[in-house]
């Protein structure tokens, strides 16, 4: 059951103390649909609530009381399914997944085991060097959230938060294709800026909406696959990684000493930098699934399957090469632009019109430098699209030159003025008058005549020299073409 | 007015129209009867006051010409449906104080439609039972005794103080559930009309769920128009029960066209099971006759793979009964015994909380659908249902309407069959299949046994033709003209 026919990649394969090994990720990402209702009852899902103010009955297993599917969250998962290119099942069914603790009101999870609403799907990685990888999807299926355990408001008692209990969630499970803790970041990006594009979840990791099971394998390079443990509920991409490369370095360590690995359930300590046994094998639940017989099979509409396929937006895979072809952009500044959708419309409306190259530069470096420091989304952004369109106006018709773009835009900033009050008021209007330049200029030749001769003696690298001179005469303000091509010619003997 | 409580839904609506009485009249005289016949323990709750109550506000809407279908008449409730705010049990000690904070759909209806409810009935514990022994508040009495034999005797099960209630007099009608027969049983141990619809005809929101797939609400009642009254009222499909069907529900009365001429009734061969009592042979041969002389015809059918009706009921059915009741854990609801651990909490609570037959089921359910035993089990179990579903199916190509004996016994002494499980899970022998198949089935009181007790007969429907069977009911009644009362023994009766 876990095989891939991923080729192996030498770079991936990393050293034990005994030779090279490969790591076999696979994923299981747990993502909220976002709806304002659960997946069987009405109450509602907001987060942050007080503890047990969204709990119906349904959602409390109260005797009698019945699941009925939200079929807004089956839409979403459909539109989820579709923008994994998977396939959609027509049919599918719903079961009881049985197992007992506190926070598990019915004593059993409604969830989707041998038939879920999407199969066979695949990813398109963007790695942080421009290129790609291919991963598939094994399946998508809806299931409900369990409610909170609170062991920390009692000293002996524990406490049940029921808010969550009966919440939509797709699991969204990877086929073991991944060979580095790299990719797995990337993976779990993708996944996200996909949802996120859908409108399908948040994506919110903090806040528990988006949770991620890790499935962790090593082996010799070329050999059978080696035994797998499973890394519980990791909640940010950052611990993902590192709780990949840690119990695979755990899993190399034992097997190089010639122990066996045990297959079990693991936690991963961020504090400690550790995964630590949660259960073995022997001790994992017989969940006893079967049909829920409270719930028909779920048989989609094949007009709602068309009216989602028809309300898809453009994903990021197709945004990037749209942003490749048309905008002449490198793949990774394609890829960078595209991660999330607000970036991708912010991009596309300085890049309107303009030198799309100078906009994505602009967007990817001073602006996004700007918005990490300030700790804000780019829907946040102090400067608005048209605001930095102004701007690079300003440099396209040489009325600033880029350097002191630079300093236009720390202005505004600050002021929030536009690009075009700042030049105004500060006067910052580049000199283009030729013969403003050259008297500049003459008056630097003149004044420096030793160097001038160096120069024409052969000591190219005094050009720089003069230029900065004039530009520290004219306040930076001469056009930077202009100057050199004016000096080269007075410079010339 | 002494024979208040002989009226039936029909008569006692007719009479209130009429203003030959009043609702409160009507009402108050079977709140006598109940608290007449508390040895029967056919209650678990009574609720007087508030049947009184709503009597009153019937009395007020009847006077304004207003008033539905069932206004002012008093029913009772299986204690299976959950009333809001008013203690709901389901005969187990481990829904101990528990008020529903929600009514039933069913109910809602019954009360929508204006009847008044006297009480909460006693039932088999999670409506797992033949014979009502298993509920946690002891076993209701059947009202009928054999001539010259004062044992007491089982009303059958799982609705058994709803039989027993209807055939005393304590309620004009009453509300059943029927799993693998728990309407039907009842209804032919106690000499009454028992009515399961087809599966999802009635809603199941708000009844404490048994076997999901195979639970089925409906009406028991003394006549067949009470049923056809009854069950026009509880049908309907329900948005919040995913499993009810959107169907539009007829009017059940209104089958009861006493005109059966040229419909054909098949007799399945394979129901003559071994050891059924001679009389209870002779009594479906009479109900042949009967509706022949009506001008039906009989029709030999097979209906071959019955015979694994029973091991496939008694793995389906505690397959789901062990889901369902796991809700049932001390932490939110009922019954709670302390542990150490939450383990040892639920452990000690659900050791407390269920009965013995309960606690077989759980585990018969638990360990058929876990690993490595649930191809040769439940999956088993399921494909052997679609065979007993295609069964009828074929046999409705030859038949309108199915009739067989509702149970191969009258009612059995108390404690009979107590120490054999398998024995009392034969009662439902000609009931199961018919749940297994989700069709409507019947039981109509046809006969007396030679010790004087009554036997039903049982006529099963297509699926959603409840009509069909509703009028071949009405042909058998009229025919079989069932008049023996079970007064007797009863308090408060001349």
């Amino acid at each position: 059951m876990f095989t891939s026919d991923v080729v192996m990649r030498e770079e991936t394969l990393i050293d034990g103390r005994t030779g090279k090994w490969e790591i076999i990720i696979g994923l299981e990402v747990h993502a909220q649909v976002t709806t304002l209702s659960k997946l069987f009852s009405g109450a509602a899902t907001a987060f942050g609530a007080e503890p047990n103010t969204q709990v119906s009955p349904v959602d409390a297993g109260f005797p009698g009381m019945l699941p009925v599917i939200n079929e807004i969250a089956v839409e979403k998962a459909v539109k989820t399914g579709l923008g994994l290119n998977a396939v959609i099942n027509q049919v599918s069914v719903f079961d009881r997944k049985n197992y007992f603790y506190a926070d598990l009101p019915s004593g059993y999870q409604i969830s989707q085991y041998t038939q879920p609403i999407v199969g066979k799907g695949r990813m398109v990685l963007d790695m942080a060097d421009g290129s790609t990888r291919e991963v598939g999807v094994t399946r998508l299926h809806l299931e409900q959230d369990a409610g909170k355990s609170l062991h920390d408001q009692h000293k002996t008692l524990t406490f049940v938060d029921l808010n969550r209990a009966g919440v939509p969630l797709m699991e969204i499970v990877s086929e073991p294709d991944m060979r580095t803790a790299e990719e797995a970041g990337a993976y779990l990006k993708k996944l996200r800026s996909i949802l996120r594009y859908l409108g399908t979840c948040d994506g919110n990791m903090e806040e528990g909406s988006m949770r991620c099971d890790c499935n962790v394998s090593v082996r010799r390079p070329g050999e059978p696959l080696g035994t797998r443990n499973e890394i519980k509920n990791v909640n940010s991409i950052r611990f993902v990684m590192q709780a990949i490369e840690i119990e695979a370095r755990r899993q190399i360590e034992i097997l190089e000493d010639g122990g066996v690995i045990k297959q079990e359930t693991r936690l991963f300590d961020p504090n400690r930098g550790e995964t630590r046994a949660m259960r073995s094998k022997e001790e994992a639940h017989d969940y006893r699934y079967f049909p829920d017989p409270d719930l028909l099979p779920l048989v989609l509409d094949p007009a709602m399957i068309e009216r989602v396929k028809a309300s898809m937006p453009e994903l990021p895979d197709a945004k990037k090469a749209r942003f490749i072809a048309d905008f002449k952009l490198s793949p990774y500044d394609a890829g960078v632009l595209v991660a999330e959708q607000s970036t991708a419309h912010f991009f596309e409306q300085v890049a309107q019109g303009r030198d799309a190259k100078l906009a994505a530069n602009w967007v990817t470096g001073d602006l996004f430098g700007a918005l990490n420091k300030l700790g804000v989304g780019i829907e946040a952004s102090p400067i608005s699209a048209d605001g930095l369109g102004g701007l690079i106006d300003l440099i396209a018709d040489n009325t600033i030159s880029g350097k002191i773009a630079k300093d236009v835009f720390a202005a505004m900033l600050e002021t929030g003025k536009s690009a075009g009050d700042i030049v105004e008021s500060q006067g910052l209007r580049q000199v283009t008058d030729t013969g403003a330049i050259e008297k500049s200029i003459d008056e630097i030749l003149a004044a420096h005549t030793d160097k001038v001769s160096e120069y024409r003696s052969g000591k190219d690298k005094l050009f720089g020299f003069f230029v900065g001179q004039v530009m520290k005469a004219t306040a930076g303000k001469a056009n930077p073409a202009m100057l050199n091509d004016l000096l080269r010619k007075k410079l010339a003997p | 007015m002494s024979d208040f409580t002989d009226l039936t839904l029909a008569t006692a609506r007719a009479g209130l129209a009429a203003k030959k009485f009043s609702a409160v009249e009507l009402t108050q005289a079977h709140v006598t009867a109940i608290e007449q016949n508390r040895a029967l323990n056919a209650f678990i709750t009574e609720t007087p006051d508030k049947a009184l109550a709503m009597a009153k506000a019937s009395d007020e809407r009847l006077a304004r010409g207003e008033g539905g279908v069932l206004e002012g008449l008093p029913i009772a409730i299986k204690d299976l449906f959950c009333t809001k705010d008013i203690l709901t049990t389901a005969a187990s000690h481990i829904l101990d104080g528990f008020n529903p904070p929600y009514e039933s759909t069913i109910t809602q209806k019954l009360w929508d439609a204006g009847a008044n409810c006297l009480g909460k009935l006693n039932l088999d514990e999670f409506a797992m039972g033949s014979s009502n022994m298993t509920s946690h508040y002891g076993p209701v009495i059947n009202p009928w005794t054999k001539p010259g034999d004062n044992r007491q005797l089982v009303p059958g099960g799982s609705s058994g103080g709803s039989a027993a209630s209807v055939a005393a007099r304590l309620a004009l009608a009453a509300t059943g559930t029927d799993t693998g027969g728990s309407i039907r049983q009842p209804a032919g141990f106690c000499g009454i009309v028992g009515l399961k619809p087809t599966y999802g005809r009635c809603s199941r929101w708000g009844v404490v769920a048994f076997a999901s797939s195979l639970d089925q609400a409906g009406p028991m009642t003394r006549t067949v128009e009470d049923a056809a009254i009854m069950l026009g009222v509880m049908a309907g499909h329900d948005p919040k029960d995913s499993t009810s069907a959107p169907m539009p529900v007829p009017d059940f009365k209104a089958a009861l066209t006493g005109d059966i001429r040229g419909l054909r009734v098949g007799i399945p061969k394979e129901y003559r099971v071994d050891g059924m009592p001679a009389e209870i042979e002779a009594l479906w041969q009479q109900g042949i006759d009967w509706l022949k002389d009506a001008g039906a015809t009989p029709v030999e059918i097979s209906l071959p793979m019955t015979k694994h009706a029973l091991p496939t009921y008694y793995i389906i059915a505690p397959a789901e009964a062990s889901a369902n009741l796991s809700r049932y854990d001390g932490v939110r609801f009922g019954l709670r015994v302390p542990g150490a651990s939450l383990d040892e909490m639920y452990e000690n609570t659900r050791a407390a909380g269920f009965g013995a037959e309960v606690k077989r089921r759980v585990l018969i359910g638990a360990y058929v659908l876990s690993a490595g035993y649930y191809d040769a089990y439940y999956l088993k179990a399921q494909r052997l249902r679609t065979l007993i579903a295609k069964d009828f199916e074929q046999a409705f190509e030859k038949c309108d309407v199915i009739l067989t004996p509702t149970a191969p016994s009258a009612a059995f002494a108390i404690g009979e069959k107590m120490d054999d499980p398998l024995a009392m899970y034969l009662n439902d022998v000609f009931t199961v299949p018919v749940n297994l198949a989700g069709l409507p089935g019947m039981s109509i009181p046809a006969g007396l046994s030679a010790d004087g007790l009554p036997l039903g007969l049982q006529i099963i429907g297509r699926a959603f033709d409840e009509e069909t069977m509703i009028r071949v009911a009405g042909v058998l009644e009229s025919a079989a003209t069932f008049t023996a009362k079970p007064y007797s023994s009863l308090a408060g009766r001349a």
